[in-house]
């Protein structure tokens, strides 16, 4: 478990002062320009060495992704662009540290923004965050009041500054190129890869976009030496991640523990553990909507982490942890999960825009059990059709939660069908 | 250079090519919904997905770059299940109405579906319908049919110039709509037809009234401006009901006016179909012998000074050649073709030709236009400008004339005379950057030249040419745009009042005899009561109406013919159908006619006649060739660049839709007229 001392996010109940006063009272904005003055080079390699992954979803090595921006301009700006469309259904850390904590964010722009060699900021707020907005924008203010951001940012020689820019309210605009494309004014539709925003990106110039997490870890991180990082959680997959626990526990909250922490611990210690005892547990999300569940017997031994959890066919993701106990049906939990997915795809694309709400509409039907048996099979097919054909990975968010529904509790869906069949045949009878 | 493998196949590519173009290369199709040649890469519909070694998913061959050392394989397993995967996700929303469909026999879908889709549906749920859109009398909607594909949005917001279509809602719920519901504003739209993949946008005058496979198409040259778009005619019986355009990359490209798809059903409205002659001041209907009698009677005795002839705008070469040779067999030498009265110089073929050739644009790197509105006159054309203007960060355009959206911008140096007096000063800013541009351009209308100031206004375009360096050993810069099919051939061919009178003269009195040819804009108030006149057309238009004899004649989807379009290239057509009733087509009347004058023209039969036309012309011998002239020798068109009167300049036609017979005779066209000139619905509420 986590010792206080190894925290990165000391004020993520906001029980102190997130204003800059308080924020540097807890060890932010210290010697910033110094470390701005290891060079570019010096912080990418720390940042390499940290083993940091991106912690929108993807699991990017973050220093690996920032050495692919142009050392030297070729006339075009580069950007930074801080993912703050926190959306995926479960997960809440990104708006806890904005409004809990933003000066980590802010101070964690300008380290990242010289790192990549870019003197602007876009931190894209979601929507619906508008109190959380207004206190970024107040953290923003105050640090480039006092001289931390903005020309000669903090004293280092590097002029720097960010853009808040609030989203209207779509999830599509957290995927990355779509994002973008909102800033730019335009539709929130992915695009094309290549080229990767690196090469052309904001406005088509190279551009670096991480999610909040990843940024507000920076200055800890190179404060405290990459060593520190590295030596937290397990080889390749170093740190500290701000797990949200929702669900049917006893104490739903986000906290901060190390990666690779047993999942089963992680909700004992700090969510209460599960409504009605370990025992009660049915299935659990680890990582947000979009990643398949796993049940109970699963769960038992998993480690929280990138790499283990991909290992038992699921994913890290956004370390956002559903919990379902027995009292739960699955069937229309991934129901409604599909319908998200149909509701929220951009329909630019063919497989997610015909497949998304096929899958939805084939899920409400077995939430009834009004199927045939071998529809769960052709279920199965249209989500490995949808997988991997689509611009963006929103078909893959769609398909993979309804393919962990039929990989593990296949039984409960067939029981369903067989369920609805008796009742109709009785009903019929009863005629 | 980039070395692929394609399929076991090696090949090197250059690097900027996409992994579909590679593959095409190679030989090897990919089926695609979004991608087009023409158009931004859009990626959507996932169909050419292919699969790539060392990349762990399928990629879309469309947005995907060559790397050298790729492999590529474009027919596996995993491949064709994709495809399938992705035409299934396409049909379960799409209906299975194909019988009813017009796209039915030429769908993009429905020829895929043959390679990739299943026998049957596996899709049990409610499907979508979707509203259709209204987008003015040419585009029809059936929005249900429509696959995403987003080709009409691109097509609209890069080709055209117009972004009026887009997508709203998300998802499942996205439509393509213009969202207020009114005609699309381009002169372009019809080619939104041509590129939907589908059945979702189709032609509104041509809804139920053939199917693909039972049409003859018949290769032909469109003569509804000058620009000498190829098309495609498809018949069936004795009726055109299609024109689509055929590619041609030096000419249109794959697009095409919708003046010159759409007006086709003025071809089958208020036609001549039989010879007529003015009796007591009311036309009756007569026999070819006795039309030709009535001419002959009334020539005979006349002074050949006192007989002229004038061509229309949409003549072909051997109709305007069998009619020259006859009035120069009589000796009268008054022949004009301008019937705007533009004051041309025919001297050399460069001062009334589009001289940088249309290919050319694409070198152009700035624009001067006096008097002219390109997108009205020549939309293909000015399609290509914009897209010069688009891809060409440096180039840039000004104007002289009346103010108008032309879909690119330009700088406006003024509306009359004056404003072009003042681009003679080398001083003037915009004639300081045309001189620093490497290869600029000046493309000078018709509106402009038909002024009583039109020789000073050409010379004075020649002098602002020759000044900017626009006239040098390896470039041409200086441009007439004309708007009449039948007029660069006419010059080439010697239509032009050499030593006779003009078309000025030969109003007023001018003339006891004249021979209207297809000449329909021409004021015919200006011609004497005492005036004999022999209309010889195909529709019952102005010239028909003041004629004493009418000899009816062949439209242009109704006779082999050749035309030359600005940039003097020469194209033949061919006869798609017959002209209908009694009417022959054009020179066959002249030839017949000559020989009740007793003075035979000498030549019986096409070729014959293609042979006199080479050699009137050496242009003539060389079909489908253009060569790009440089600029030689310090000739100047005849004209005082500094007589400019202050006069503004005035559009060429009062309306696009309507500008010639054919289109006059059109309903369809007149649906257009009504619809542009209706205020905007949506936007007044």
């Amino acid at each position: 478990m986590l010792s206080d001392k190894d925290r990165i996010f000391t004020n993520l109940y906001g029980i102190h002062d997130w204003h800059l006063a308080g924020a540097r009272a807890r060890g932010d904005w210290d010697g910033t320009a110094a470390i701005i003055a290891r060079g570019r080079g010096a912080i990418v390699e720390d940042m390499k060495a940290s083993g940091l992954r991106g912690r929108g979803g993807a699991g990017f090595p973050t220093g690996m992704k920032w050495s692919f921006m142009p050392k030297v301009s070729d006339g075009r700006p580069s950007y930074l662009v801080v993912n703050s469309d926190e959306s995926e259904p479960g997960t809440c850390k990104d708006r806890d540290i904005i409004r809990h904590d933003p000066h980590k964010l802010v101070e964690g722009c300008l380290l990242a923004g010289f790192a990549i060699g870019a003197h602007t900021a876009f931190i894209y707020v979601r929507g619906e965050f508008y109190n959380e907005y207004l206190n970024l924008q107040a953290a923003v203010d105050e640090a480039r009041d006092a001289g931390l951001i903005g020309q000669n940012a903090s004293g280092s020689g590097w002029d720097f500054d960010i853009v808040i820019h609030r989203g209207a309210g779509a999830y599509i605009c957290g995927e990355e190129s779509a994002l973008l494309e909102s800033i730019e004014g335009k539709k929130g539709l992915p695009r094309m890869k290549p080229p990767f925003p690196a090469a052309m990106g904001l406005y088509g110039c190279p551009t670096t976009v991480n999610n909040v997490e990843t940024i507000a870890c920076t200055p800890t991180i190179l404060r405290r030496g990459a060593a520190w990082f590295s030596a937290l959680g397990r080889p390749k997959n170093s740190g500290t991640k701000i797990f949200c626990i929702s669900g049917h526990v006893n104490k739903p909250c986000n906290v901060e523990d190390e990666l690779g922490v047993p999942l089963r611990e992680l909700i004992e210690k700090h969510a209460g553990g599960v409504r009605g005892g370990w025992d009660n547990l049915l299935a659990i999300i680890p990582g947000g909507s979009s990643v398949p569940m796993l049940p109970k017997s699963v769960c038992d031994t998993v480690l929280m982490d990138y790499d283990s959890l991909r290992d038992v066919r699921s994913g890290l993701g956004t370390a956002a942890v559903i919990v379902m106990d027995k009292s739960t049906d699955l069937i229309r939990a991934i129901a409604r999960i599909a319908a998200f997915y149909k509701h929220e795809s951009c329909g630019q694309c063919t497989p997610c825009r015909e497949g998304t709400g096929w899958m939805m509409r084939m899920m409400n039907r077995l939430v009834e059990g009004r199927a045939e048996i071998a529809e769960i099979d052709l279920l199965e097919q249209v989500t490995r059709q949808v997988e991997g054909h689509t611009i963006c990975a929103l078909g893959d968010a769609a398909a993979w939660p309804i393919q962990g529904l039929l990989r593990h509790f296949r039984p409960v869906v067939e029981q369903r069908i067989a369920d609805y069949r008796a009742s109709a045949t009785s009903r019929l009878a009863a005629e | 250079m980039a070395k692929v493998t394609v399929d076991d196949i090696e090949i090197e590519v250059p690097n900027g090519f996409t992994v579909l173009q590679a593959a095409e290369a190679a030989g090897k199709e990919i089926p695609r919904f979004c991608y087009h040649e023409r158009l931004s890469i859009a990626g959507n519909c996932r169909m050419c997905l292919v699969e790539v070694e060392k990349m762990p998913k399928p990629v879309a061959s469309c947005g995907q770059p060559v790397g050298d050392g790729m492999v590529i394989h474009t027919d596996t397993e995993k491949v064709r299940q994709a495809r399938r995967s992705v035409m299934e996700f396409l049909l379960i929303n799409h209906p299975l109405d194909c019988p009813i469909c017009d796209q039915g026999g030429e769908c993009d879908l429905q020829d895929e579906a043959m390679g990739y889709g299943r026998d049957h549906s596996r899709y049990h749920e409610a499907k979508r319908a979707v509203a259709d859109k209204y987008l003015g009398p040419l585009v029809k909607t059936v929005m249900t049919r429509c696959i995403q594909c987003t080709r009409c949005i691109r097509f609209l917001a890069e080709v055209a110039g117009v972004p009026e279509l887009g997508a709203t809602s998300r998802g499942e719920a996205m439509e393509i709509t213009n969202y207020v519901e009114r005609a699309l504003s381009s002169e372009l739209s019809g080619n939104i037809i041509d590129i939907c993949p589908v059945g979702a946008l189709t032609s509104k005058p041509y809804a139920f009234v053939a199917r693909t496979w039972e049409l003859r198409k018949t290769d032909g040259i469109d003569v509804l401006d000058a620009v000498g778009t190829n098309i495609r005619i498809d018949s069936r019986g004795g009726e055109v009901l299609r024109i689509l355009p055929r590619i041609n990359d030096a000419v249109n490209e794959e697009w095409l006016a919708d003046k010159s798809r759409f007006a086709l059903d003025g071809l089958k409205r208020r036609r001549l179909d039989r010879p007529w002659i003015r009796r007591d001041g009311k036309l009756r209907e007569a026999s070819w012998d006795e039309a030709f009698a009535a001419i002959a009677a009334r020539m005979s005795g006349l002074d050949p000074a006192r007989i002229g002839a004038i061509a229309g705008d949409l003549c072909d070469v051997e109709s305007m050649m069998a009619l020259k040779d006859l009035m120069v067999s009589i000796g009268s030498r008054n022949l004009d073709c301008r019937q705007d009265g533009a004051t041309l110089d025919w001297s050399r073929r460069e001062f009334y030709r589009f001289n940088t050739t249309i290919e050319g644009i694409d070198e152009a790197d700035a624009l001067l236009i006096v008097g002219a509105n390109p997108r009205r006159e020549a939309p293909v054309l000015n399609a290509r400008l914009r897209r010069r203007w688009v891809e060409n960060t440096k180039f840039f355009a000004g104007m002289v004339g009346p103010t108008a959206d032309l879909t690119y911008d330009y700088a406006h140096l003024g509306t009359d005379g004056a404003a072009l007096r003042t681009l003679l000063d080398p001083e003037h800013p915009f004639i300081k950057r045309l001189v620093a541009a490497e290869r600029p351009m000046l493309i000078l209308g018709q509106s402009a030249l038909a002024r009583p100031d039109g020789p000073a206004i050409l010379a004075a375009c020649w002098k602002i040419a020759e000044t900017t360096g626009m006239l040098s050993a390896d470039w041409h810069g200086f441009n007439v745009l004309h708007n009449a099919a039948a007029r660069m051939g006419a010059f080439d061919l010697g239509f032009v009042p050499e030593g006779g009178k003009d078309i000025a003269a030969m109003f007023d009195g001018g003339t006891d005899f004249l021979w209207l040819l297809g000449a329909d804009e021409i004021d015919m108030g200006r011609i004497s009561a005492e005036t004999f006149v022999v209309y010889q057309g195909h529709h019952g238009d102005r010239g028909a109406a003041r004629a004493d004899v009418i000899l009816p004649g062949a439209a242009y989807t109704e006779k082999p013919g050749t035309y030359v379009n600005i940039e003097g290239r020469v194209q033949t057509t061919l006869r798609a159908v017959f002209p209908p009733g009694q009417a022959r087509e054009d020179w066959t009347i002249l030839r017949a006619f000559s020989a009740v004058l007793g003075k035979p023209l000498p030549y019986n039969d096409l070729e014959a006649l293609r042979r006199r036309l080479a050699e009137a012309n050496p242009v003539f011998a060389e079909p489908d060739t253009i060569r790009r002239i440089a600029h030689t020798g310090g000739v100047k068109p005849a004209g005082d660049s500094s007589a400019i009167a202050d006069a503004a300049f005035a559009p060429a036609f009062e309306t696009y839709y309507q500008t010639d017979p054919i289109s006059r005779a059109s309903p369809t066209m007149t649906k257009c007229i009504a619809e542009t000139a209706a205020p905007m619905r949506q936007a007044a509420e």
